[in-house]
């Protein structure tokens, strides 16, 4: 039985947890909106590349002549896992659920004895994959600690290095790891295979028949060879984005769970300092009524 | 009142402009050229340069390190990985453009290279242009 004054400590110590994790919610919650305006505003672009590069490339994905990045190399045998993770820990599931994702593709691509690489951009997923696939790492992971808000910049430093790996030869199929933003509650660990592209048809302007009528300057290919790099971009942008998106979510969740759990501890404790308190004046009262019958007897 | 031309210049993170217009110069890569209502769809990449939004005698002038525009009848989208007004634009903000296009001159050779060389000493004017009026 803990004394009341241990009880009492410990009552406070679970108070201040609780400020604590509902600040770190509270916190959560703003930068949740400002990574959603963020991301919403980076897909008037997204969007816009991918109708002009689908009407570009639907026409020329079977052309031997167009870019490795749209074709691919041909074969399959060397992949590089893009694992886009947070900073930060402290955010529920979040880092650990694409780490998941990845692992169950690691495991699967190395059973078919693929050759894998990874490469980590965020902190939280270097330090869990490294206990197991330290020596499939990449030279040079990519961190951006410090960094308050995602831009644009940060995208192209992520994808000039892979363009620079694959320009080099090394490496045949790109995959990028990431959390789509769906809701607050839900995140959903993503697999986006970026090289060679992935570009849905878009049936549409197919129907319009606008794409048949495009004047190309200059010629198709050489749009093409311009453009795909700038959408990897963009791409590696909006998974960064959703990423930050996601994690806020994931922290406010499991903030507003330890804020009701540190609720709940703090209930129950005061519930049984209050019992020992009473326990402790009952046994005194019989202490002194008893002293007190023994002298009057 | 000519008829008008729906502009939209976007850039990773925002909007910058989207507007009806009569008229939009655009720095495309063969060449500068001027997009109006009906103008024959196209499809082409931006050197760098300004692009003028003209709507009668207001003008808005932008400065793009490079991109994509998509001109169809009705529509122009322009897709811009850094734009600026021209009002608002600093030699440093286009300075790292300038830097990558140095780099990206290296190994190139014959026609990729006078490409290369066009953005590079495109960008060069813009900036010490800049440069100047600050």
């Amino acid at each position: 039985m803990p004394s009341l004054k241990d009880l009492k400590v410990r009552i406070n110590s679970v108070k201040s947890t609780r400020k604590i994790t509902k600040a770190m919610q509270m916190v959560a919650a703003a930068k949740l909106r400002r990574a959603q305006e963020a991301a919403e505003a980076s897909r008037p672009y997204a969007a816009r590349m991918t109708t002009v590069l689908s009407n570009i490339a639907t026409g020329n994905r079977d052309n031997p002549e167009a870019p490795r990045l749209l074709r691919g190399t041909g074969a399959d045998a060397r992949h590089l896992l893009v694992v886009c993770t947070a900073e930060r820990g402290l955010c529920g599931g979040f880092n650990s659920s694409i780490v998941r994702r990845a692992k169950a593709d690691i495991v699967r691509l190395s059973g078919e004895g693929k050759d894998v690489k990874i490469l980590c951009v965020g902190r939280k997923g270097r330090e869990q994959l490294k206990r197991d696939y330290e020596h499939l790492f990449v030279e040079g992971q990519i961190a951006f600690e410090g960094v308050k808000k995602i831009s644009y910049g940060e995208a192209d430093q992520v994808a000039t290095r892979i363009l620079g790996d694959f320009a080099k030869g090394e490496y045949d199929v790109i995959t990028l790891y990431y959390s789509e933003f769906e809701s607050v509650l839900t995140q959903k660990p993503t697999a986006l295979q970026v090289i060679p592209a992935t570009i849905d048809a878009v049936d549409e302007a197919v129907e319009k028949g606008s794409n048949a009528s495009y004047e190309y300057e200059p010629d198709e290919n050489a749009l093409l060879a311009e453009l795909l790099p700038k959408n990897i971009t963009v791409q590696i942008y909006r998974a960064l984005l959703e990423n930050a998106a996601s994690e806020q979510g994931a922290r406010m969740t499991a903030m507003d769970n330890a804020t009701r759990n540190a609720g709940e501890m703090v209930d129950k404790l005061t519930l049984q300092y209050n019992r020992s308190r009473q326990a402790a004046i009952t046994s005194e009262l019989i202490e002194i009524i008893s002293g007190a019958e023994a002298l009057n007897g | 009142m000519a008829a008008t031309i729906k502009v939209e210049l976007v850039s990773p993170d925002r909007i910058l402009a989207s507007l009806e217009a009569e008229k939009v110069m655009l720095p495309g890569a063969g060449g500068d050229f001027t997009a109006m209502a009906g103008h024959v769809p196209i499809a082409t990449s931006l050197s760098p340069g300004a692009i003028r939004i003209v709507n009668g005698s207001d003008v808005q002038e932008y400065l793009v390190a490079g991109g994509f525009a998509e001109v169809s009848g009705t529509e122009i989208s322009i897709l811009a990985e850094f734009a600026s007004l021209r009002e608002e634009a600093t030699p440093e903000m286009f300075q790292s453009s300038l830097d990558a296009a140095e780099k990206s001159m290296d190994g190139l050779e014959k026609d990729e290279l006078a490409e290369a060389t066009r953005r590079f000493s495109n960008l060069k004017m813009m900036v010490e242009t800049l440069g100047r009026a600050a």
